[in-house]
């Protein structure tokens, strides 16, 4: 398999299945048994929507490090955990999509903001934007991914094989990322005086959307069985963020909790920036393919 | 060659050192007359090579003469280091890359909290030294961490333990 041209070795084989050129993508769930529990087909897609609009959008949150994050290390680091979201995104909006007769890049790209169903904590601006910081980013990161892992690890036992599976995947890779925040958050609090001043403003501006990491949504609670429902989380999710604040010296955010629910397409105002630039490519030129 | 011989010598697209077989990502390779079922698992969710594996088991059973060929995809149990196969762990090592240690299956109860680095006796692929530090635990694919030898100083990737 020699080629004058490198170009060439991509298409050997004359076929366009090759992810290099960026299209041609086979489903997510390609060749995967997916049979459907006998549970409410509306139900179980919005479920896989919920946890599906986490990682998508939140994986769109940790891209815009690209290239900015403080060290290249770090770089490599934050889009490495966002790409482990982004596969476990379009199993499940792929999954969403066959249920309710669509597709994942539809589901993706040409939805409006009200219609996505991620917690409002994936959405908000951390930083490099004016919103925050890389504390604020290691702060979210730390909450997200705790509460990620547990409700990843509960869903494993789902009575839904494909939901399970991709749970049982899924908690190999975020245990990694809480691993991750948890050591920087370590490092920061424990830096110098400017850095740990950081981490304690960035777990101030994410704490307040705790509350509805842990509130069921009647879909969640229909599902008994098959979803997780997410009040059952608390304790364990506690128990480990008081062990790194613990060793982290670091008290627990005094803040007030703010209303609102992401799961019923109540959004923040940052949200619809984000959808843009994610979505405009698609949007502009629809059906486009390179 | 078995149609299973095929699927074996089929290599991973982006460590090429190893075939799929010896990642363990090729779970089970059927053959029943003409008609070949191959099922391959991923490594991480987000892994882009799998679509590239998928096409290359197919080009390559095609053209070894198997004209109806079938590739599955198991999403359980999840792929571990541990099905790396013990000369795929060779080839690594022999590469410049350290390989994974075995891990065994994961103890019952909550997953742990690493608030270090786990401590690990990874020894330098060039010079073979004990003594090597982390300095990221995300390498240049999901797979990889990068460390650096403190003795010969050269930075190697390691295939983390998952």
């Amino acid at each position: 398999m020699s080629f004058d041209n490198a170009y060439e070795s991509l298409i050997e084989g004359g076929e366009e299945k090759h992810w290099a050129f960026g299209t041609g993508f086979t489903d997510a769930l390609a060749g995967v048994d997916r049979e459907i529990p006998d549970v409410d087909r509306d139900d179980l897609a919005a479920y896989c929507l919920m946890l599906g609009d986490d990682a998508l959008v939140y994986a769109q949150r940790l891209a815009e490090w690209c290239s900015r994050a403080p060290e290249l290390e770090e770089d490599v680091a934050l889009a490495n955990i966002a790409l482990d979201l982004l596969g476990q995104a379009r199993m499940l909006l792929t999954r969403a999509g066959e249920i309710q007769g669509t597709d994942e890049d539809t589901l993706a790209y040409l939805r409006d903001a009200a219609e996505f169903r991620n917690v409002r904590l994936a959405e908000i601006d951390c930083g490099p934007g004016p919103g925050g910081d890389f504390g604020t980013t290691i702060a979210r990161l730390l909450v997200f991914s705790t509460w990620r892992l547990a409700l990843l690890d509960a869903l494993t036992g789902s009575a839904d094989p494909v939901l399970a599976a991709v749970a049982a995947k899924g908690v190999k890779e975020v245990a990694y990322h809480r691993d991750h925040a948890a050591q920087w958050a370590l490092r920061l609090a424990g830096g110098t005086e400017f850095s740990r001043s950081r981490m304690i403003a960035g777990l101030d501006k994410v704490w307040p959307l705790t509350d509805e990491l842990f509130t069921p949504h009647p879909v969640e609670l229909r599902l008994a069985g098959v979803a997780v429902d997410p009040s059952t989380l608390r304790s364990e999710v506690d128990s480990v963020l008081d062990t790194v604040l613990g060793a982290a010296d670091l008290a627990r955010p005094d803040v007030p909790q703010s209303p609102g629910a992401g799961r019923d397409g109540v959004h923040t105002d940052e949200l619809g920036p984000l959808l843009a630039e994610m979505q405009q490519v698609a949007r502009a030129l629809p059906g486009a393919v390179w | 060659m078995s149609a299973r011989q095929v699927a074996e010598s089929v290599l991973d697209p982006e460590l090429p050192v190893l075939t799929l077989a010896d990642l363990g990502v090729l779970r089970e390779v059927s053959e029943d007359g003409g008609r070949v079922v191959v099922t391959i698992t991923p490594t991480y969710s987000g892994c882009p090579a799998l679509d590239e594996m998928r096409a290359d088991l197919h080009t390559k059973l095609t053209e070894a003469g198997y004209a109806d060929v079938e590739i599955r995809t198991a999403l359980r149990p999840a792929w571990t280091t541990d099905w790396i196969s013990e000369d795929g762990l060779r080839k690594l090592a022999d590469h410049g890359i350290a390989p994974p240690q075995r891990i065994g299956p994961r103890a019952v109860g909550p997953i742990p909290l690493n608030l270090a680095p786990p401590v690990r006796r990874v020894a330098c692929p060039r010079c073979g030294s004990a003594r090597t530090t982390e300095l990221s635990r995300f390498g240049s694919t999901a797979c990889k961490a990068l460390r650096r030898c403190e003795d010969c100083r050269e930075p190697f990737e390691q295939i983390k333990e998952f």
